[in-house]
């Protein structure tokens, strides 16, 4: 690093960036693609035309996507049920994992023993649904809200990043007659940018794709998620589609509705993500880095 | 100190009550944390006792009566148990062979871009991550789509015949897979780069007076120091060598595929909660627990043996 000359392009340097341009296009061609699909006529897309760039430009499929109730029902649900969890989790795992750090804590080791054992040790989905319907949970709100809001491997980090932290931060606090509480509130949370956007990035991502947990825990469509509703959509554009082969011009043409939908729609609902994460992105490169430090 | 005229053992019973005492809001702060893993994880697993009943609704988790293994039983007895045990660990396998060694050949690739070039990359690679399975399955439909596919399409430019992949036994796996490659190898990069980033300059300028190459300086220099770091994601993969999430696998089946696509837990899923058999998945869905369980203990034996590095 000392001597920094101004090295040529080598052979080396060629195959790296030669790889680095084969994997842009491996990953890059399936995403452009399904934009292009979204902006392009559904009869186009439908005889397999649009190879790259969008052709017969038509925005139809975006006035159809924000004309759909299910969809925008969904997606309200989703943003509710995304901005929900992420408080909640914040909530239980940022204070536990703060507790964990203090090694004089009677009992510490107890309560770490039983948030490692249920990391490798579950009562499965059968014994956890049964659960749930007698807590009365089961098609409601709170259900999808509460289940999987604490995590082991999240408290983990928290914790490690805690611990990582100058003692004499709390030490000063606590001669300023602050409790432990007050302390955290105050001191440490302010200083925790970093590991609350790690949190954050984890638990929300993880919420607004999910998909299962509305399958299996919501019956009413009036609260179902955004995923479920997708997914609904695609299942019907595609028999749609089946049946359009040999169903005639009716069963042709809601396919080629359902077609024009099903590309907006995908993409309407990754957007807000994908839109994101780049701002988020050191917070993320720098998380994995609290993690790996095991405290 | 008033304690000091009480005997040694009441002495310490109080001393340990006033240090309890003076944590009392650490114990506040981890309560909800608690809370949460008594009701949703151990009480769960109270009820996991319903695999050795016979499981009536009416009579409750308690009031049922016991069978002891017979769902056990009926499980390794019946004709899909092979196929089941098969599918899970073939396709858990692939993905593991596959799917974990990318990951650290990306970050050992991205490592060595630099600039604006490796900016761009990064964040490109990590796009996927960040689609949902229900999107990635969809566009795994629509590429692969008989009639209007691109990847068809192209098999029709080179004069081939069109194939229905999605609803092939045969590419069933394969496309599960590499698609998971697809949207898991920028983000599980990640973590190496990390590692990466802890490499001592020190040692390539080392390297470079001994006109080392750039490739020797990754295998002897960058590979060993991350080593560790592959270890621990080698046993936590591990782990789950059984457990194959049922979310992706769900949505990629269809009544053509199931032959392959049929999982454990996909299993446990629609003969649970789908058909209401609640004791025989739940003894199913505690088999597939308790061998993953073994997995890890194993995994981390063999590591620690072999390179001093465990996860406890």
């Amino acid at each position: 690093m000392t001597a920094k000359k101004r090295k040529k392009f080598t052979k080396f340097d060629m195959g790296i960036y030669g790889a680095g341009v084969i994997l842009l296009v491996i990953v890059g061609y399936p995403l452009i693609l399904v934009m292009s699909n979204s902006l392009s006529s559904p009869q186009l897309v439908a005889s397999g035309k649009v190879l790259l760039l969008p052709k017969g430009i038509n925005l139809e499929g975006y006035r159809a996507v924000f004309e759909d109730n299910s969809i925008v029902l969904g997606y309200a649900n989703t943003i509710f049920y995304t901005v929900c969890k992420t408080l909640l989790a914040l909530a239980i795992t940022l204070p536990a994992g703060y507790a964990l750090t203090k090694s004089t804590l009677p009992g510490r080791n107890i309560f770490m023993a039983m948030f490692m054992f249920v990391m490798y040790f579950s009562g499965g989905l059968i014994p956890t649904f049964l659960q749930i319907q007698k807590y009365g949970l089961y098609n409601t709100r709170t259900a999808i809200v509460v289940m999987g809001a604490f995590s082991t491997y999240n408290c983990i980090i928290c914790r490690s990043f805690f611990a990582s932290m100058p003692k004499e931060l709390e030490e000063a606090a606590e001669i300023d007659g602050c409790t432990p509480i007050t302390t955290f509130v105050k001191i440490i949370l302010p200083l925790s940018k970093a590991l609350l956007g790690v949190m954050v990035l984890y638990v929300a991502v993880g919420q607004w794709n999910s998909y299962m947990d509305c399958l299996i825990y919501i019956k009413d469509d009036a609260k179902q998620s955004l995923q479920v509703v997708l997914r609904r959509i695609l299942l019907i554009a595609q028999a749609a589609y089946v049946t359009a082969e040999e169903g005639g011009e009716y069963a042709a043409m809601m396919a080629d509705r359902e077609a024009l939908l099903r590309y907006s729609a995908m993409v309407v609902s990754s957007v807000p993500l994908l839109v994101v994460y780049p701002f988020l992105q050191k917070y993320f490169d720098k998380g994995v880095m609290i993690g790996s430090v095991k405290g | 100190m008033k304690g000091n005229h009480l005997s040694a053992p009441q002495g310490a019973r109080k001393q340990t009550a006033t240090r309890i005492w003076k944590h009392r809001e650490y114990y506040l702060m981890l309560l909800p944390a608690v809370l949460y893993v008594a009701l949703f994880c151990y009480a769960p697993m109270y009820g996991l006792q319903i695999a050795f009943k016979n499981y009536k609704v009416s009579l409750g988790v308690s009031g049922s009566p016991w069978i002891g293994f017979r769902n056990f039983t009926d499980f390794f007895q019946s004709y899909y148990f092979v196929t089941l045990l098969k599918n899970t660990l073939v396709l858990s396998l692939y993905a593991l062979i596959v799917g974990f060694p990318i990951p650290i050949i990306i970050a050992l690739i991205i490592n060595e871009m630099k600039g604006r070039f490796k900016k761009v990359t990064q964040t490109v690679l990590y796009a996927p991550h960040f689609i949902s399975l229900v999107v990635l399955v969809s566009i795994l439909n629509s590429m692969l789509s008989p009639s209007q596919g691109v990847v068809n399409t192209i098999l029709e430019m080179l004069g081939r015949e069109r194939i229905y992949f999605m609803a092939d036994p045969k590419y069933f796996r394969h496309l599960y897979v590499w698609s998971g490659v697809w949207q898991g190898m920028g983000w599980g990069a990640i973590i190496y780069l990390a590692a990466l980033s802890g490499v001592d300059p020190v040692l390539h300028e080392a390297a470079d007076i001994d006109g080392a190459t750039r490739l020797q300086k990754i295998l002897h220099i960058n590979i060993p120091t991350i080593l560790p770091t592959i270890i621990i994601m080698l046993i936590l993969r591990m782990g789950q060598v059984i457990s194959v999430g049922y979310e992706k696998v769900y949505l990629m089946q269809n009544s053509m595929n199931v032959e392959t696509a049929e999982v454990i837990s996909t299993y446990v899923y629609k003969r649970g909660i789908l058909n209401s058999n609640y004791s025989f998945s739940a003894a199913v869905g505690l088999f597939n627990n308790v061998v993953n369980v073994i997995l890890v203990l194993f995994a981390n034996w063999i590591s620690k043996k072999v390179s001093k590095t465990s996860l406890f």
